[in-house]
């Protein structure tokens, strides 16, 4: 059995590209929104993990 | 200390062991130096190993005797040995020593169980010696940097898991709430390559030691890309980040440039990472879109990548004054340098105009050097220089020393870098001057030979940086005398309250993912599966991807024999099958190759580095007494080739035993033999032998029909007739 057979039988195929290039954009933007919007409190907080031993 | 002592203790030793919910009590626990000691001296090990390996072979391209007319020491097989000992071995080694040391100080709790980390520490150097051994014998898969065959594959996975367990455990056990983005890298690179590593290792296997791959030809080339992309993004990389990202704000003593930065660089770099793998196929018989896709997300790629090198050299801001004395600093400041070189070079790389002049050349080799000396090389050496005489206790035995493998290991990787960057312009120019009467200026040997003294330089450049690393190995050894090993480090931390509910900032999305490891994993999984989903699925499933061509038939079984052997000896790390659609490639070499030429390809054998010529066209080219001299001494037929002799292939006989099991398990793949013929296949063996052996008879040549040769000679003379039959 060809492992072709196996992903041809996943209906719907074609709207994989799509979701990704929607999910891929979304995910990149909000990740830098929230990233930025975050307080500098918590981030210097974890930023200083390595150094307290 | 000698006695193990139990994950968690009280302080006191003498009350009951706080379990979290009993309070934010202070604990005493005490880190497991041990295994990190193993890993370290894994990695110094066998990074001598695998860069001997590679000077081996580096002097056999400049001085083709080197090879000594032995299998274990041609060129083919010493090849996947020093690719796959430093990048599994000396990287691998180095990934979990450094994974091992930060991992328990980041989360304050010792490695979750001391069992699992000697099965990890013990399982990995076992797979590294088998796997050494067995590429040395000849047992290979066939594709590059996944060479070891099918039942260390899945020795690789049962210790991968074991990797994972340990490191989720000791996760799930800590005592920080927050996950420090070292540690994501961590979780990143686990997800990754366990997939990775699985998709690209499916293969058929016909016995303990042969298997052919699940996928053939133009699929199996990009499944193997994407693998083989992603093995230098996520066992040569991410998990290099996270360690950057530990130990070089530990070794300048002050916090990462700007977090918010390592956070965008991990979700990009994980998310764009693993779409780049077509970039190897550029202009090869993969279909366009999936070539554009490769290329788009290479480009994105320069984005993430130097903003983690700027976040790592930034770290050093005021502190640059101590670069000048400090070797561990200064091996770190090259190691970023060489980082944000090698991912702004491999973008370039990646779009079509400059990889027509890159590809299948030495340009690629120094591509990859650059990241693996410079990068993984300087990063590893920094770290353990830091970190073993930490666990030490002592100091280390030579700074001179340190600074003075700094300057050699440098000296070392521009001596190697430089020759080979020339040598590729040199050769690829070269191979596409035409005379103004529209032939091709020069023959392929003329091509090797102008560049044969820069393979000279680059072994120069090899032995240097190995120099250095000697160097360091006694600088290293006199410095452990110099102290005592703690086994286990003591540390004292408040545990983790089980009611602790993770509100202390105010609710904000990153906290949560932060603290949820097994989400983490769960999400980059996605994020990883996505890419290689999208580029994979069409290109199985589209017919039009592959278009069929119907003179292109199954091999014949001699063709197999000989296909085996070809895959065996690693033919494929020096000559392609893949004649890209260019004026001087089909002029030098014929018709351009078509996707559906490679649909019997298991596995595919394209190649990615034309040190000798390319062989997609090689059949019917010469006569069978042609190949038949020319394995025997290169050069009596080729002045000046650097090809190795294969004595043994005339001495070796096919096991013709293994004719039915090879057949049944192409015909499991799909290709389309005649019902039974597995049966009658050896007939064919015979006749198509006694052939060959007539024809080498009629040139005074003596062969018996079932010699290695007969075979090899029977699988070149195919190589890409079927096209020419159709033209005929």
């Amino acid at each position: 059995m060809k492992f072709i057979n196996y992903l041809t039988s996943i209906t719907g195929v074609e709207i994989y590209p799509l979701i990704t290039l929607v999910l891929f954009v979304g995910i990149f933007i909000l990740a830098t929104i929230l990233v930025f919007s975050k307080d500098n409190e918590t981030i210097n907080k974890i930023k200083n993990l390595p150094l307290e031993d | 200390m000698n006695t193990e002592p139990s994950r968690d203790q009280n302080i006191s030793g003498s009350e009951p062991i706080l379990r979290p919910g009993e309070g934010l009590q202070v604990e005493t626990f005490y880190y497991d130096n041990r295994t990190v000691k193993n890993f370290a001296y894994a990695t110094l090990f066998w990074g001598l190993v695998g860069m001997l390996a590679g000077l081996w072979a580096a002097l056999s391209l400049a001085w083709p005797a080197v090879n000594l007319g032995l299998p274990a020491t041609s060129f083919g097989r010493m090849r996947p040995v020093h690719t796959n000992a430093v990048v599994f071995a000396f990287v691998g080694n180095a990934i979990f020593c450094g994974v091992y040391y930060s991992l328990q100080r980041l989360l304050k709790a010792r490695m979750w169980s001391d069992k699992l980390s000697k099965i990890h520490f013990w399982g990995w150097q076992t797979i590294i010696l088998l796997g050494a051994i067995s590429l040395w014998m000849g047992f290979t898969q066939g594709k590059e940097y996944a060479e070891l065959e099918w039942p260390l594959d899945i020795a690789i996975t049962a210790i991968w898991l074991v990797f994972g367990a340990n490191m989720l455990g000791t996760i799930l056990h800590r005592r920080v709430a927050h996950l420090y983005v070292a540690i994501w890298f961590y979780i990143g690179t686990w997800v990754a390559v366990a997939m990775l590593h699985i998709v690209n290792s499916i293969a058929l296997p016909v016995s303990f030691t042969k298997s052919y791959s699940w996928y053939a030809g133009v699929q199996d080339a990009l499944v193997q890309w994407w693998y083989g992309h992603n093995a230098v993004a996520f066992f040569l990389t991410t998990p290099f980040l996270g360690l950057m990202y530990y130990f070089v704000p530990k070794a300048a003593n002050r916090p990462v440039y700007s977090y918010r930065w390592s956070i965008i660089h991990f979700w990009a770099l994980i998310f764009l990472y693993i779409w780049a793998g077509p970039h190897h196929l550029l202009y090869t018989a993969l279909p366009e879109w999936a070539q554009s896709l490769g290329t788009v997300f290479s480009i994105m790629l320069i984005a993430p990548s130097w903003g983690g090198m700027l976040n790592g050299l930034l770290t050093l801001r005021g502190a640059w004054d101590r670069v000048r004395d400090d070797a561990i600093l200064k091996f770190f400041v090259v190691a970023l340098t060489c980082y944000g070189m090698a991912t702004f070079e491999g973008p370039m790389l990646s779009l079509k105009s400059v990889n027509a002049i890159s590809h299948y050349t030495d340009w690629t080799i120094a591509h990859v050097h650059v990241g693996a000396l410079g990068w993984n090389g300087f990063l590893a050496f920094g770290m353990l220089y830091w970190l073993l005489p930490r666990i030490f206790n002592t100091k280390l035995y030579s700074q001179k020393w340190a600074n003075t493998h700094f300057w050699i290991g440098t000296l070392g990787i521009i001596f190697y870098v430089i020759p080979l960057y020339w040598a590729a312009f040199t050769q690829s120019l070269m191979w596409k001057q035409f005379t103004d009467d529209g032939t091709l200026q020069y023959q392929f040997m003329e091509t090797v030979n102008a560049i044969q003294p820069m393979y000279v330089l680059r072994a120069l450049g090899g032995s240097l940086y190995i120099s250095g690393l000697v160097l360091m190995i006694v600088n290293i050894s006199k410095t452990i005398k110099s102290g005592k090993l703690i086994p286990n480090e003591k540390a004292e931390a408040p545990s983790l309250p089980e009611n602790y509910k993770y509100k202390e900032e105010k609710g904000h999305w990153h906290s949560w993912i932060e603290k949820r490891p097994v989400q983490m994993i769960f999400l980059s999984l996605i994020a990883v599966g996505i890419g290689g989903m999208v580029e994979m699925i069409p290109t199985f499933l589209v017919k039009s991807n592959i278009p069929t061509i119907a003179s292109v038939k199954p091999y014949t079984p001699l063709e197999l024999y000989g296909r085996n052997i070809y895959i065996r000896e690693g033919c494929y790390t020096c000559h392609s099958q893949m004649i890209r659609p260019f004026r001087d490639e089909v002029a030098r070499y014929g018709e351009y190759s078509k996707a559906g030429e490679f649909v019997y390809d298991h596995p595919f054998q394209w190649g990615s580095k034309r040190t000798g010529p390319d062989l997609a066209r090689e059949g019917g080219k010469y006569p069978d007494s042609w190949h038949y001299n020319h394995l025997l001494d290169p050069t009596s037929m080729t002045s000046g080739s650097l090809m190795p002799r294969y004595p043994w292939l005339f001495d070796d006989k096919i096991d013709k035993m293994k004719t039915y099991d090879m057949i049944r398990a192409m015909k499991k793949l799909g290709v389309p033999y005649a019902v039974g013929y597995e049966n009658i296949a050896n007939d064919d063996v015979d006749m198509q032998a006694s052939k060959i052996q007539k024809n080498l008879a009629g040139d005074k040549i003596d062969v018996a029909p079932n010699d290695e040769i007969v075979a090899l000679i029977a699988y070149l003379q195919r190589l890409g007739t079927d096209i020419k039959a159709e033209k005929n």
